[in-house]
């Protein structure tokens, strides 16, 4: 192995020579572009096809991509898509199964050319929300074999934020604008006097190794001092933050708040904040049989609690009515999921809130749940007071 | 194997009531499935139609038995098996009822219509091994004489002097019916067990669990010595599809059985 420096600065080109070293070494290299009117996650064949010069505008159910003049290519916040879509893809065979004509039955696993993937740009809710993911499809009893060889093979580097969107509230989920651990990688964009650069952090011998081939200098302890002060300035201006309480206690003592009947007259029930969420991971499964009816398969596909059928039991559903979907959605992601595997399933990357199309803002509804808890517990307290 | 089935063969079909059918299944080639614990599930898999979970309703050497009420597609096309039909079978999964640990004390086993069916491998268990435990008692609600499951057994059991000392009790008689009417905690007192040292066992439809479960807590039972088995939608069985949640609880992993002192506020809330 090179000894490489741990840090190094890189400038547009620079940036451009990382994607070829990765394509290079045969990897998919995936990054933000922009299409129809959003920044979305594509493979990408050069540095230029990164967002130069887009910023975009959010608040709940609304996003819009503005241009910039600092030609910026990590301005952006967090888009439609996450990296879910390539380690956790939206549909996928899972086996194969063929019925001999003396009726025996054979079946077989998938074992596909998985490909090898290097994410540019991850942000650091997503480098949380990737390890969500890992503790719960690649950690405990049973591994998702599919999901464990994609994400083995991953290269990760993290862009820190410097431009927190209005949707934001990674701090106060535990969070925060710089990335902390998971990476190989991480840039951090300067746009000024001195020019146009990427401070790199290596996070990983893999990442020192990748790093070693690209053109670049020494960060000098200005540039350094710079990156830090952008990302320690975008910790202050966070769009959004979810109460200061412990959520995972609010929502248990909130299953029969007034607050559900509220939120589920708004909702539509569409399962958009499930489908964005870069940790949401439920899935079901699809049979499908060819023409002849001797072969079969069975797929995996994206699933979303806010579906009907998803609690399908015994002829009906168990959750009928939008209340409690949407409290299954909001008590599984702020409070269960630490029961289920041992952490938040938010990372307060404000997805739901932007891409929900009525605009349900889930801090304002744990706020909301919060208020309506506290005035409970003042009336019970008046109450015991007064007949002691 | 945990996500690929394993074919099985149908080696007997046994029709239960009009709508259930128990079915014997052995490895359809050299390979089988790691041994199942009574309590614990398996994913069937009817070729080209899909996979429902379904608990074992009897454990054998070389065979297990799943018992299957038809109610949608897959589990119709599963009472249609004939002997030499071939079925996929992933698992085993899940917590089963943990027999061992009542060793010593009395079992009260519950059981409410085709919830006797996770039920019958723990009595087995139970009546090979009797001086394990104490007095083994064994209470059978169903809604009709025709529904109830293992008629000939159930029958044979409560006409012996036990173990187990089984008694069956019907919602809605039928006119040749000369047994019991009434729900099955209405059995209860007939039970022989020392509320201090028992460990129940329960399984049955929603309703018939938490009446149970409360009216053993009434009689002095601990909730976690109250085993309750629950049933949820479930595509994976392995963790990972979200369909199987309670409450903190993903019932393929850290059910299906599960304690009442756990199962209580999780059946209290409405559409959890
Ligand atoms: S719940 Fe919303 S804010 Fe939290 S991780 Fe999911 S999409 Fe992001
Ligand atoms: S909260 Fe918004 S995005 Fe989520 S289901 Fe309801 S309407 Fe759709």
């Amino acid at each position: 192995m090179t000894a490489a420096p741990a840090t190094a600065v890189l400038d547009r080109d620079g940036l451009d020579a990382l994607v070829g070293v990765l394509r290079a070494q045969g990897r998919t290299v995936v990054g933000p572009t922009v299409r129809d009117g959003a920044v979305v996650l594509a493979e990408i064949a050069s540095a230029d096809a990164l967002p130069f010069g887009w910023g975009t505008e959010v608040e709940a159910g609304r996003y819009r991509l503005v241009p910039r003049t600092d030609g910026a290519a990590f301005a952006h916040t967090t888009g439609p898509q996450s990296w879910k879509a390539f380690l956790h893809p939206e549909r996928e065979r899972l086996w194969s199964a063929d019925r001999r004509a003396d009726g025996r039955l054979s079946v077989a696993a998938e074992r596909p050319q998985r490909p090898s993937y290097a994410f540019l740009g991850v942000r650091p809710c997503d480098l949380r929300a990737i390890a969500v993911q890992d503790r719960v499809l690649a950690t405990g009893r049973h591994r998702d074999r599919g999901y464990q060889e994609r994400r083995t093979g991953a290269f990760l580097i993290a862009a820190e934020c410097t431009e927190p969107g209005a949707t934001c509230f990674c701090v106060s989920m535990g969070g925060g604008p710089a990335a902390e651990a998971g990476y190989d990688l991480a840039l951090t964009e300067l746009v000024d006097e001195t020019g146009h650069r990427f401070f790199v952090r290596v996070g990983s011998d893999a990442g020192r190794e990748v790093l070693s081939g690209v053109p670049g200098r020494p960060a000098g302890p200005g540039t350094e001092s710079a990156a830090r002060a952008a990302v320690d300035a975008a910790r202050e201006r966070m769009g959004r933050a979810m109460p200061p309480v412990d959520l995972r206690t609010l929502m248990g003592d909130s299953l029969e708040a007034d607050r559900w009947d509220d939120v589920a007259a708004r909702c539509l029930t569409c399962g958009n904040c499930t489908m964005v969420c870069p940790t949401c991971f439920c899935t079901t499964t699809e049979e499908v049989t060819d023409l002849t009816g001797d072969h079969a398969e069975r797929w995996q596909r994206w699933d979303s609690c806010f579906d009907l059928d998803f609690s399908y039991l015994h002829g009906g559903p168990v959750r009928a009515s939008a209340r409690s979907r949407y409290r299954q959605w909001l008590t599984h992601k702020l409070s269960t999921w630490y029961d289920q595997f041992g952490s938040s399933g938010c990372v307060g990357c404000g997805r739901c809130v932007t891409w929900c199309p009525v605009g349900i803002d889930i801090t304002e509804e744990a706020a909301a749940l919060h208020d309506e808890l506290a005035a409970r517990l003042r009336r019970q307290d008046e109450r015991e007071e007064r007949e002691p | 194997m945990s996500e690929v089935p394993l074919p099985y063969r149908v080696t007997r079909v046994r029709p239960e009531t009009a709508d259930t059918v128990s079915v014997a299944l052995a490895p359809a080639g050299e390979e089988s499935l790691a041994p199942f614990m009574p309590g614990q599930f398996a994913m069937v898999y009817a070729f080209g139609v899909g996979e429902i979970p379904v608990s074992v309703s009897g454990i054998g050497d070389h065979e297990l038995e799943h018992t299957v009420r038809s109610v949608g597609a897959v589990s119709a096309a599963l009472c249609a098996l004939r002997p030499g039909g071939r079925i996929g079978l992933r698992g085993p999964f899940g917590t089963g009822w943990e027999l061992g640990r009542a060793a010593g004390r009395d079992l009260l086993v519950v059981a409410g219509g085709i919830g006797l069916a996770p039920l019958r491998p723990l009595v087995t268990a139970a009546l090979a091994a009797p001086h394990a435990y104490g007095r083994l008692n064994l209470l059978v609600g169903a809604r009709t004489p025709d529904d109830l499951p293992y008629a000939g057994q159930v029958h044979a059991w409560s006409a012996s002097h036990g173990p187990p000392y089984c008694q069956v009790t019907v919602d809605r008689p039928a006119p040749a019916w000369r047994g019991r009417v009434g729900v099955v905690t209405t059995l209860l007192n007939g039970a022989a067990f020392a509320p201090g040292n028992t460990t129940a066992f329960v399984c049955g439809p929603e309703v018939m669990i938490r009446v149970t479960a409360r009216e053993l807590v009434h009689r002095g039972l601990a909730p976690h010595r109250i085993r309750v088995s629950l049933e949820r939608n479930m595509r994976c069985a392995t963790g990972h599809c979200g369909h199987c949640q309670l409450g903190g609880v993903l019932l393929c992993r850290d059910g299906p059985v599960i304690g009442w002192d756990r199962a209580e506020s999780l059946l209290s809330a409405r559409e959890l």
